[in-house]
C-alpha cells in the first residue's frame, strides 16, 4: 500500500534533528533504517506528518569501548554488528542475536537505535538491554534500560527526544541465544536470552509481554541453586504472553520453559 | 510536496522530483522505467524487489526514494557489462533456477550480494544468505544449484563447457 503523504527532511546534526521534531510536532517520526516503520506505514498502522532522517548525522554510526562499557552508536546496523570484531570479543550475545534479525536485505538497513525507539518486545535487542542493565542515551538524558520500557510499542521517549547510542556493559561471560520461530526471517514466537555475569545468570525474554521481559525469578533461583529445571519453572512469573495468529498464551508459557532449559544448557556446555 | 533526488542507477546519473513517500520500487519501475525489480508480496517479506544501494542488498519497497538520494543504486538491469551476463546470471540459465522466474531478479541480486561477502558459501549459508527471498514455485534447489556454480565460476573452479554458454547465451536474453 502507498503511504500516507508527509514531509521529509535530513538533519546534519542531532541538534538539528531536534529542533526539526520540535517544528513538526508529535505527529513527527525519526527514521534511520525504516525497517520497521516503512512496513507500519506501508500498512497505515502510522501516519507520522514527517519524517526526520538522521541517516546522515556524523558519529552516530561508531562503536566504542571503554571503562568496561561499550557504546553503540544509534545509527549502527545489525550487520554492523555482526562484523564487529570488538563486540563479538565484548558484547559476543548482542552479535549472536543479530544474526538472527530479519534476512540480509533487512540488515543491511535496519538499525540498533531504530530497535530501540521502537520499543518492540519482538525487538532482540530490546531484551539484551535490559536483561544487561544497559542505559540508552539521547539528545536531551541517560535512561536506565529498566526504566524505559513502559508498554506495546512505548518507551520512555519523548516526542523531540532521539536515541543517539545504546550503551551495555563488557559481557564476557558464557552466554546464549534462543530464537524460536517458524521461518528464519520471522519474528520470534519465543525468544530467550542468558547471560553470565560474575557469578551470576542475566535472562532475558523476546516477544512474551507487551514489552521486553528480564527474567528476574529465573535468575533469582539460579541464585539460589536451583537446576535450569527448576529454575525454568519460575518463568511463569517473568512473562504476560497473550495469544495470537502464532501460537496461544498456554503454549508460549510451556514453550517459554523448555527454550530456557535448553538455553541455559546451551550457554553452559558452549563453554 | 516534492523533493529533487539525485542518485546514480546503473552507473547512470538521474536527477528527478519526487513525492517523499514514493517508494524506491515504484521510482525504478515507473519514473526510470527499469521494471526488471519485480513487486510481489509488498510487504517487505519475499525480496522480489531485491536491489543493491552502495553494493548492498536492500528490499526496495522498504525504502522511500529520497532515503536512497545521493547514493548508487543497482538493478537487475545493471548486472551484465558489455552484453556479457554476470556469472550468477549465468549460472541461473545454466542450471534453470527458476520455475516461473518472477521472483529471479531478486533472487540474483541477493545472491550477487552473498557471494560478494562470501564467495565460497557451503549449501546452508547460501540458505541463509537468501532467506529474505521467497519462491513460491518452491524451485530452492535449483536455486541453490546455481548459486554454488556462479560460486565455481566466479572463483575460477568451474568446468570449462558452463565457462563457454556466457557468449552464446548472452545474445537470446530478453528483457
Amino acid at each position: 500500500m502507498i503511504t500516507a503523504p508527509f514531509e521529509y527532511a535530513r538533519p546534519g546534526s542531532v541538534d538539528e534533528t531536534q529542533s526539526l521534531l520540535n517544528k513538526y510536532g508529535s505527529d513527527a517520526k525519526v527514521i534511520a533504517g525504516g525497517q520497521s516503520l516503512i512496513p507500519l506505514m506501508r500498512l497505515r498502522l502510522s501516519q507520522p506528518t514527517a519524517l526526520i532522517d538522521i541517516q546522515g548525522i556524523p558519529g552516530l554510526n561508531e562503536v566504542r569501548r571503554d571503562n568496561g562499557s561499550v557504546e553503540i552508536g544509534a545509527l549502527v546496523r545489525h550487520v554492523d554488528i555482526q562484523r564487529n570484531a570488538m563486540l563479538r570479543e565484548s558484547l559476543p550475545i548482542l552479535v549472536e542475536m543479530s544474526n538472527d534479525v530479519g534476512d540480509n536485505q533487512v540488515r543491511n538497513l535496519g538499525t540498533i537505535g531504530g530497535v530501540i525507539a521502537h520499543g518492540d518486545a519482538a525487538g532482540d535487542y530490546n531484551a539484551a538491554a535490559l536483561m544487561l542493565d544497559a542505559e540508552i542515551i539521547t539528545n536531551k538524558r541517560r535512561h536506565q534500560a529498566r526504566d524505559f520500557y513502559r508498554d506495546i510499542f512505548t518507551t520512555a521517549l519523548e516526542h523531540d527526544e532521539v536515541v543517539t547510542a545504546v550503551r551495555f556493559p563488557v559481557s564476557t561471560g558464557r552466554f546464549a541465544y534462543t530464537k524460536f520461530r517458524r521461518r528464519l526471517y520471522d519474528w520470534a514466537i519465543a525468544g530467550v536470552a542468558v547471560q553470565e555475569t560474575g557469578s551470576s545468570w542475566r535472562v532475558g525474554y523476546v516477544n512474551l509481554a507487551t514489552t521486553p521481559r528480564r527474567g528476574s525469578a529465573v535468575e533469582a533461583a539460579l541464585a539460589g541453586g536451583a537446576s535450569a529445571a527448576d529454575a525454568a519453572a519460575q518463568s511463569g512469573s517473568d512473562i504476560d504472553p497473550t495469544s495470537d495468529v502464532r501460537a496461544t498464551a498456554e503454549y508460549k508459557r510451556h514453550l517459554t520453559q523448555v527454550l530456557t532449559v535448553r538455553t541455559l544448557q546451551k550457554a553452559t556446555m558452549a563453554a | 510536496m516534492t523533493q529533487s533526488v539525485a542518485m546514480t542507477i546503473n552507473g547512470r546519473r538521474r536527477e528527478d522530483h519526487v513525492e517523499p513517500r514514493l517508494l524506491l520500487v515504484h521510482y525504478l519501475r515507473e519514473v526510470a522505467g527499469l521494471t526488471g525489480t519485480h513487486i510481489a508480496c509488498d510487504t517487505s517479506q519475499c525480496g522480489a524487489c531485491t536491489v543493491l544501494i552502495d553494493g548492498e542488498a536492500v528490499k526496495s519497497c522498504s525504502v522511500f526514494t529520497v532515503q536512497a538520494n545521493g547514493r548508487q543504486v543497482t538493478t537487475i538491469e545493471g548486472l551484465a557489462e558489455d552484453g556479457v551476463l554476470h556469472p550468477v546470471q549465468q549460472a541461473f540459465w545454466n542450471e534453470h533456477g527458476l520455475q516461473c522466474g518472477f521472483c529471479t531478479p531478486g533472487f540474483i541480486m541477493a545472491a550477487a550480494y552473498l557471494l560478494k561477502q562470501n564467495p565460497s558459501p557451503t549449501d546452508e549459508e547460501i540458505e541463509r544468505g537468501l532467506e529474505g527471498n521467497l519462491c513460491r514455485c518452491t524451485g530452492y534447489e535449483n536455486i541453490r544449484k546455481a548459486v554454488r556454480s556462479a560460486s565455481q565460476a566466479m572463483n575460477g573452479t568451474a568446468a570449462e563447457p558452463s565457462a563457454q554458454l556466457v557468449g552464446s547465451a548472452a545474445a537470446p536474453v530478453e528483457d
